[in-house]
């Protein structure tokens, strides 16, 4: 069944689809025949428009909920039901609004490790409080936050457990740009640090260039597909600051935009067309290629002009 | 700002109380014009032999309530149990019925808002039983009971068992998906779910449930201690009207008024520390 080649996936799509049948109304196939894997250590990212089922996918990858044809390999076991390997940060944060930010984490880290005395539990949460730097913060309800702090809490939570894979639904898409971008970098320093296996859901093109080493480009549904993969070619220590100076950067961006303008359509033409392969999703590497003009370019030249 | 309207409420709560006793005052207090009746028959007649009310003055009734504060534990001038006596046994008697109530109403209307087997197969019994005067069962209590002091309590129980029941179960059934969500991520075991996130979300739910039917269990309280009689405040507020001293029946009202209030509000302070905002 599995695309062996080298290492074993932590998490291998295969073949999912998703059919939503409501009774006389006729079945909606949200997204189907899907397959990509998620390795150790790796970012991905998933990107497309609303409607293609990232939601569904997400909680399909969680266990929350259950494909309709195909299955998810979580290290080498089918997944049939929620698991603490795989922890999921939720985009409406979804803390427990009744329990301070510590409790919150502690009430994940229990879960976790119930044999654990009451001391080291507490001693665990303080060491996910202290790395989304919320320390002050342990005993305010998270009424009492910010939006971009309650989604802190969110991921110490999800890291506290030391999932496998962390699984993450658009986490920033509620929060302002100054917020996003402060919890970006926050986020992708502790992927880093840890080697933390991650998927991400996200519609932001600058989200998934900074933080993803893979992104899954999925078109829109109804009967969405994966149209391609494509690897992020900027250098692994890119920066927020930094990353729009490299040479890459346009030509990934604007494979990524001119994807979700211009070709993010469904057309089952396409992949019945002959060089498409379900099962490996053509793999691109966009890169800047000497005395290539890119649209941004030429419209820059065209402006220069006058 | 909100200290300048509590103190103007005050005042016009004051006002209000003041005016009301005036005119009360003024009603009863007739013109003393002699009739011309026989002494003895006047002497009988009493006030309404002046001209006057039979009515008691809010003057007669602020005398009452000052001899039943100074003798709590005894009727003033007998060794008859006092007004202390009488409603400290209804508000036992509450607490006992109540209580039961909610150790069955909280579990029944859990079960009923985890499971939609369980509401559809209680939910037509439940419409049945909830709008039945709770005093409507109390012939049949002290029929099977065969006592009046348990009857009376399974008349509380039986009244504020279904506000709570239905609260509870509506509470949780209305926890949010997200929630039930991080549980399930969390692979966190059903009784830890039940206690650490269904409870708490559907706490602030139950909490209105509870203050709705200790409401309706100290108004039902009165009416069952009437026709049970022996003790408690409905008993006595009977036992005065067979007396004809009205005065005591105006401070018993007083007195179940206060009682209701302070019922209430000690369960709306429960409720303040299960709230939580989103």
């Amino acid at each position: 069944m599995t695309t062996a080649t080298g290492e074993r996936p932590t998490l291998s799509i295969e073949g999912i689809s998703k059919t939503f049948a409501d009774g006389n109304a006729e079945p909606l196939t949200v997204f189907d025949d899907i397959w990509f894997r998620i390795n150790q250590g790796e970012f991905v990212c998933l990107i497309g428009h609303s409607g293609c089922g990232k939601t569904t996918m997400l909680n399909i990858l969680a266990g929350l909920d259950l494909p309709s044809n195909g299955s998810v390999i979580a290290e080498g076991t089918e997944v049939t039901g929620t698991s603490l390997d795989r922890a999921v940060v939720f985009q409406s944060h979804a803390l427990l609004p009744w329990m301070s930010v510590a409790t919150n984490i502690a009430f994940a880290v229990e879960s976790r490790w119930p044999q654990w005395s009451r001391q080291k539990v507490w001693e665990h949460a303080q060491k996910y409080i202290d790395m989304v730097q919320l320390q002050g913060h342990e005993d305010r309800r998270p009424s009492e936050l910010s939006g971009g702090m309650k989604q802190r809490v969110g991921i110490a939570r999800a890291f506290a457990i030391e999932p496998d894979v962390l699984l993450m639904d658009e986490p920033f898409s509620a929060l302002d740009a100054l917020t996003r971008g402060f919890l970006q970098d926050e986020l992708m320093t502790i992927c880093r640090q840890q080697r933390q296996t991650a998927f991400m859901i996200t519609h932001d093109i600058d989200e998934a260039i900074l933080l993803a080493d893979k992104i899954i480009l999925m078109t829109a549904g109804p009967n969405a597909w994966v149209c391609e993969i494509v690897e992020n070619t900027l250098p692994a220590n890119r920066t927020r600051s930094d990353m729009h100076r490299h040479s890459n950067y346009s030509p990934m961006r604007n494979h990524l935009l001119e994807f979700l303008i211009n070709r993010s359509d469904s057309r089952q033409e396409l992949r019945s067309d002959g060089g498409y392969d379900n099962r490996h999703p053509p793999l691109i590497r966009p890169t800047w290629v000497e005395g290539q003009q890119t649209i941004h370019d030429q419209k820059e030249n065209d402006d220069g002009k006058r | 700002m909100t200290n300048t309207i509590r103190l103007k409420a005050f005042l016009l709560t004051l006002l209000l109380v003041g005016l009301f006793s005036m005119v009360w005052h003024f009603n009863v207090s007739g013109a003393a014009a002699d009739h011309g009746m026989d002494a003895e028959y006047a002497a009988m007649m009493g006030a309404a032999s002046k001209g006057g009310s039979s009515l008691p003055g809010p003057l007669d009734v602020a005398d009452t309530v000052l001899a039943h504060l100074a003798s709590p534990l005894n009727y003033p001038g007998t060794n008859q149990p006092g007004l202390l006596i009488h409603i400290s046994y209804s508000i036992a008697r509450v607490l006992a019925g109540f209580g039961l109530a909610a150790l069955v109403a909280i579990p029944i209307g859990f079960a009923i808002g985890m499971s939609p087997l369980w509401n559809r197969a209680l939910n037509p019994i439940i419409q049945i039983l909830k709008p039945i005067s709770p005093l409507a069962w109390l012939p049949l209590a002290l029929y099977t009971i065969k006592d009046a002091e348990l009857s009376s309590i399974f008349v509380v129980f039986i009244c504020s068992v279904w506000p709570m029941m239905i609260n509870t179960s509506f509470g949780v059934m209305s926890v949010r998906r997200e929630w039930l969500n991080v549980a399930r991520t969390l692979e966190v075991k059903p009784l830890r779910l039940a206690l650490r996130v269904i409870l708490p979300a559907a706490a602030p739910t139950i909490m209105t449930g509870m203050r709705i039917s200790i409401g309706i269990a100290w108004l039902v309280i009165v009416a069952a201690e009437m026709l049970v009689g022996g003790t408690g405040i409905g008993y006595f507020v009977w036992n005065e009207w067979n007396n004809l001293e009205i005065t005591n029946i105006i401070t018993a009202i007083l007195l179940v008024g206060v009682v209701g209030m302070l019922l209430d509000t000690a369960l709306a302070t429960a409720a303040r520390f299960v709230a939580y905002s989103d």
